[in-house]
């Protein structure tokens, strides 16, 4: 039954699904995870690569750009972070998109664009491809990491079939069904930014496939602001500073040879 | 002749305009109100070319309420001042620009701090601590270097427009007659009779 009302995305089923919506969020649901937590002093973002390999040129990540290798978490406006889930080709016109609202929106008030205001931006959009025809939905869903001065610090969540919410602590992509009810026991309304750090890498570090965590499988940032000039500061972690913060943490993995050396 | 004035002090705005509206060397009314309320917060006086003035401030008012039933807050002054600014640079480099020059007094909810902009028809856009427009701002301007302070109270700012309105009275050939005052500060708009 479903494959006559699956072909086209505009095309509402019996059942009153619409099925390349659906088959977009099942897309997702295989995606690296990528995990939001709103604290009282900021947000923070972790994210899960998949695309790994001893011969993957990671040069670049190391020491260019603002930190992220540009794969799951990219910065959208000097006061919005992103992290992403599904396909990557689709995510990286929507934070083209993203990056063009936002500075469409400083030229017209001179002002940073409110966090809701982007999202609703590219849920706009994400929508339309729902609705008109010969074109397929974008298969990304996104979690949106930003400050602005009405509401302070937001974390808002939205998928391909347009809808966004506003979340305390969230989690997009594989296994995020584990992870949002591991975060539901442990996060606490008045966290702040040094603890959420840590919860945020502990939930990782119980969800992700892989036993260790180590900075080729994660991504990580956190926007806080300034204490100087009280602007919203993101940071996007490097692999270096990935590695040290998980030693911090004490979730870093073994290095089984210095083990065997020691022994 | 138009003359508007505004004068921040401690946690309010103050935006005053004559209320005359005048046709070659003929008075035509005395009573018009040339200070429109754009969102709770933010006020902003007019003057200049009669038509293009109230024509662009119908404009601006209903796309500052546009903005605010869209997204659930209204812009703050500095956004709206940014706007309203390019607003005009646009028009002026269009076949028949605005000839309108601006004064924004709002309150910024979030800062807790008033605000003022001064705003005229080639898109010059200033943030200042006290403003005039027109052939009053030649007398006031001077005056407001003496008197104006930012930490005033609001019968303090009061009295400092009134030293203005007077001088411009006393000094300006064709100076107006009667002036509305209006008041912006954390509880909203209201106007005051001086």
């Amino acid at each position: 039954m479903a494959r006559r009302y699956d072909s086209r995305t505009t095309i509402f089923s019996p059942e009153g699904k619409l099925y390349q919506v659906e088959y977009a969020m099942e897309a997702i649901s295989h995606a690296g995870t990528v995990l939001g937590l709103l604290a009282k002093d900021g947000v923070v973002l972790a994210a899960e690569k998949k695309v790994t390999g001893k011969l993957l040129d990671l040069s670049a990540t190391k020491e260019g750009g603002y930190g992220g290798s540009g794969e799951k978490v990219f910065l959208l406006s000097s006061n919005v972070i992103t992290g992403l889930a599904g396909w990557t080709a689709d995510a990286n016109s929507l934070v083209n998109f993203a990056r063009n609202a936002a500075q469409q929106h400083l030229l017209a008030y001179d002002e940073d664009i409110p966090v809701e205001l982007l999202a609703q931006r590219l849920c706009d959009m994400k929508q339309g491809y729902t609705q008109f025809g010969g074109l397929r939905p974008f298969g990304v869903s996104l979690l949106y990491a930003g400050y602005d001065p009405q509401y302070q610090f937001q974390l808002y969540r939205s998928d391909p079939s347009g809808n966004y919410s506003g979340w305390k602590a969230t989690c997009i992509g594989a296994n995020n069904g584990t992870a949002q009810s591991l975060l539901k026991q442990e996060y606490k309304d008045d966290i702040e930014v040094k603890d959420a750090i840590g919860l945020a890498l502990r939930t990782m570090s119980k969800t992700m496939d892989s036993t260790t965590l180590g900075s080729e499988k994660l991504e990580f940032a956190v926007l806080t602001l300034d204490p100087v000039t009280k602007k919203p500061k993101a940071k996007i972690y490097r692999p270096a500073e990935i590695d040290a913060l998980l030693e911090k943490e004490g979730l870093a993995k073994k290095d089984e040879d210095t083990e065997m050396k020691a022994a | 002749m138009e003359t508007s004035f505004a004068i921040t002090g401690k946690g309010y705005v103050i935006v005053a305009a004559d209320t005359t509206a005048a046709r070659s060397i003929v008075k035509m009314k005395t009573d018009e109100d040339k200070i429109k309320t754009l969102s709770e917060h933010l006020v902003m006086a007019y003057s200049g070319e009669p038509g293009d003035t109230l024509q662009f401030a119908e404009y601006v008012s209903r796309n500052i309420r546009l903005y605010a039933i869209r997204n659930l807050y209204a812009l703050r002054p500095a956004a709206a001042a940014a706007w309203i600014r390019r607003a005009l640079a646009t028009s002026l480099r269009s076949r028949k620009p605005y000839s309108v020059n601006l004064l924004l007094g709002g309150y910024d909810e979030t800062e807790h701090a008033p605000k003022l902009y001064w705003v005229d028809y080639l898109g010059t856009m200033d943030e200042v601590p006290f403003a005039a427009h027109g052939y009053g701002s030649y007398f006031a301007l001077s005056l407001l270097d003496r008197y104006h302070d930012p930490s005033a109270s609001l019968e303090e700012g009061l009295a400092t427009l009134k030293r203005c309105i007077d001088e411009v009275s006393k000094r300006l050939v064709v100076s107006p007659g009667t002036y509305k005052v209006k008041i912006v500060d954390k509880d909203g708009v209201r106007e005051v009779e001086l």
